[in-house]
């Protein structure tokens, strides 16, 4: 119980220092804000349930006014602005990306990828796409147009995820949960 | 567990609306909210966005500041409402999505911005009571949001260790490389905890 616990709330800690570090380069001279790529580590690391609950934990702290998303925002003002889809999203993307290494059987590495893929990039991006459809209001193809730029990096993230998934089995099976 | 110190959203001075109940800024947040959204006549939404204006001046200039900074992150979204509809030539249409979304978010952050955490989580826990019989106990929740306080500087810390460790060996920006290590000081820094709350009793 205090295992899980803890794990939780260091991942949670964990989607924060991605957000609030400055850009990374994930290739060459592209610099993007990793704050999403913690959320597909929380699925492909935390598992579905451990997972969910993280990012669970992350959005009610931003709810509660820490700066905890990338560029340090936070508050009830992001529920209600363009960006709510995505923080909906969020914990979605975790627990399909948990579930999905949890339960095929792939190697970790290739079961990783299609976890943090599905979650982070198809569930991510569609309850994300309705949110902005829906403040905004405008068409889902519309709202679909504004989230184009952000997939590549998206994709590149998953693939971060899935190295970093696998580099950690090599290095601490015993502490990738979602494989245990 | 008191809460250790973190920079938080909320003015470091306060106003008048920093003394009403968090509960009931909340409760208003939410009616406004459900109020204003169904609105399409821009007389009303033009009456609420003035409203709110004056809502955040009549606590002084320096919080209206803080609140317009906060309100940046908008505008990208705005210059997008205006792209869309200035092309389309429907301004009625555009203004009011356009006010009513920066409304919306600006009286949430009103209340983001005069309420304290610690008053905010109280809320939380009372929320969370009827949880407990799923299997959440409100302390360890109180304990979770603690470590997540607690160790976020940790991790930021570390992560900054790694991009100067980096930037002393390479001109160019960070990569992707730093977040394994960070990843896994956040994997031994949850095994450590773990130990330590157990041999302190267990939550």
């Amino acid at each position: 119980m205090e295992r899980n616990v803890t794990h939780i709330a260091l991942f949670t800690a964990l989607i924060a220092v991605l957000g609030l570090v400055p850009k990374i380069d994930l290739i060459a001279g592209v610099p993007i804000t990793a704050q999403s790529l913690g959320i597909m580590l929380c699925g492909t690391v935390l598992g579905a349930k451990r997972g969910l609950l993280a990012v669970l934990l992350f959005v009610l702290l931003v709810a509660v006014g820490l700066p905890l998303l990338a560029g340090g925002r936070g508050g009830l003002g992001v529920f209600v602005g363009p960006s709510a889809g995505y923080l909906v999203g969020f914990p979605l993307a975790a627990f399909v990306a948990g579930l999905i290494v949890e339960r095929w059987s792939a190697p970790i590495g290739i079961a990783a990828f299609a976890g943090a893929f599905v979650g982070g990039l198809i569930v991510l991006h569609t309850v994300g796409i309705a949110g902005m459809a829906v403040v905004l209001g405008k068409t889902i193809p519309e709202a679909a147009g504004l989230a184009l730029p952000f997939l590549a990096g998206d994709l590149i993230k998953a693939g971060i995820a899935a190295g970093i998934t696998r580099g950690l089995a090599r290095v601490r099976p015993g502490a990738l949960l979602s494989r245990s | 567990m008191p809460t250790p110190p973190m920079l938080t959203l909320t003015t470091p001075f306060d106003t008048r609306l920093h003394r009403l109940p968090a509960g009931g800024k909340l409760g208003a947040l939410a009616l406004i909210t459900l109020l204003l959204v169904p609105q399409t006549d821009l007389r009303v939404i033009g009456a609420a966005v003035v409203a709110t204006a004056l809502l955040y001046l009549v606590q002084g200039l320096r919080f209206a500041g803080y609140g317009a900074a906060m309100l940046r992150p908008l505008w990208p979204f705005l210059l997008v409402l205006a792209l869309w509809h200035g092309w389309t030539g429907a301004y009625a249409a555009g203004a009011a999505i356009g006010g009513k979304m920066l409304t919306a978010v600006a009286l949430a952050n009103l209340v983001t911005m005069t309420t304290r955490l610690d008053d905010l989580i109280a809320v939380v826990e009372k929320l969370a009571q009827p949880l407990a019989r799923t299997g959440l106990a409100p302390h360890v929740l109180a304990v979770a949001i603690a470590l997540v306080i607690r160790f976020t500087p940790v991790l930021l810390g570390r992560a900054g260790q790694l991009i100067e460790a980096w930037r002393a060996r390479s001109p160019r920006r960070a990569s992707w490389r730093i977040v394994l290590p960070v990843t896994l000081t956040a994997l031994d820094d949850a095994e450590h905890v773990a130990e330590a709350l157990r041999a302190r009793g267990g939550l």
